[in-house]
């Protein structure tokens, strides 16, 4: 565990402090920092110059991170950001360890796509406490991928709620992972009220064909939502 | 040895207060997948956690996101010490060319390259 976080809280139902994916077997594939030799990862190339994010939007235990380690080039890596209570960045170093910041952890994993651009896999912690890392997290990304535990289908809500309202567009993928079948998808669609011009999939998060799957889903999306007329295109649910 | 201007006994906000503090006080070029590259080998006296920077992306760039990581350090901290270094010129940063304005979609020769990169996986 990391020094700087050891004497926080952990799990859930704690107040802010928490670092977000904390809980023991969840998330397999993440890989702390500070265990991973930066000697183990293959650098970026040196012409690249043009970083893009897609966002992993889900609930605790939802399988982001082993989302994001099924296509990585690099094993996920965890970092944190530092906010205050109030949901503001801080600027200030020195303000790092005083009692209304919060520390929030996240993942993230990257795929060079070419000599120029790198694609970065934000997992985003899915609770409503942490939604002040989503504003920088959303802010730039081509798209969202929410993916979705049918255990918990309403850890769900929150996020869609708020990529709806930033807007940001996104796919949802229901996470198989545990190869039970599961509620179909239209049940599923009907629980999170989805709007019918959202691409709603299934995915196995831990493979890495089916990850890209998904991925490429986003993107197709996207693509289709050029399309459609000026209005609709900023994303205003179709009545 | 040279004389690299000392960070040391400065305020820690002497570079830059932001006003308010609002999400836009995250400049465009330090988003967490703006590429850093560094212009130099770290100098001598320079504090230790800008020397580390200028180690890990010496040769090839790395996203402030990935400095956070490697370097263990909260992201708003690295922002920090990336403005000190590109005040001093010791660093230059890629911010992301293709990414949408808010609302926007992205282009749709973003969104080609971007299939393509995955299609490649």
């Amino acid at each position: 565990m990391d020094s700087r976080t050891s004497d926080q809280p952990t799990g859930p139902g704690t107040v802010p402090g928490v670092r977000a994916e904390a809980a023991p077997g969840t998330v397999p594939g993440i890989v702390p920092a500070a265990a991973s030799p930066a000697g183990g990862d293959p650098p970026l190339r040196a012409t690249a110059r043009d970083g893009l994010k897609i966002v992993i939007v889900g609930g605790f235990g939802a399988g982001k991170t082993t989302m994001v380690g099924a296509v990585s080039e690099i094993r996920p890596l965890s970092t944190e950001e530092v906010m205050t209570r109030a949901g503001i960045g801080i600027d200030d170093p020195s303000r790092v360890r005083d009692k209304n910041t919060t520390t929030v952890a996240f993942d993230f994993g990257r795929i060079t796509l070419n000599d120029l651009q790198v694609l970065y896999l934000f997992g985003a912690p899915g609770q409503q406490r942490f939604w002040f890392l989503w504003e920088q997290l959303f802010a730039g990304a081509l798209g969202a991928v929410v993916l979705v535990d049918t255990r918990r289908i309403a850890d769900s809500w929150y996020a869609i709620d708020r990529l709806e309202a930033h807007p940001l567009p996104f796919v949802v993928a229901v996470n198989r992972f545990d190869d039970a079948p599961g509620p179909p998808l239209e049940r599923v669609r009907d629980a999170l009220d989805l709007d019918p011009g959202v691409s709603l999939i299934e995915c196995d998060a831990r493979r890495r064909a089916s990850t890209k799957t998904a991925l490429i889903t986003l993107v197709r999306h996207l693509t289709a939502l050029h399309d459609l007329p000026a209005s609709a295109a900023a994303r205003e649910p179709v009545t | 040895m040279s004389d690299p201007p000392s960070l040391e006994g400065e305020e820690p906000d002497r570079l830059y207060i932001v006003t308010g503090g609002r999400g836009a006080a995250v400049p465009v070029e330090l988003d967490l997948v703006t590429l850093v590259l560094a212009e130099g080998e770290p100098a001598g006296g320079m504090q230790s956690e800008h020397a580390e920077i200028l180690r890990s992306c010496r040769y090839h760039p790395m996203a402030v996101v990935e400095l956070s990581a490697r370097l263990r350090m909260p992201v708003s901290v690295v922002r920090v010490l990336l403005r000190d270094l590109l005040a001093l010129g010791r660093i230059t940063a890629r911010p992301p060319a293709s990414a949408p304005a808010r609302a926007e979609l992205p282009d749709l020769a973003t969104l080609k390259q971007v299939l393509v990169g995955l299609q490649n996986l």
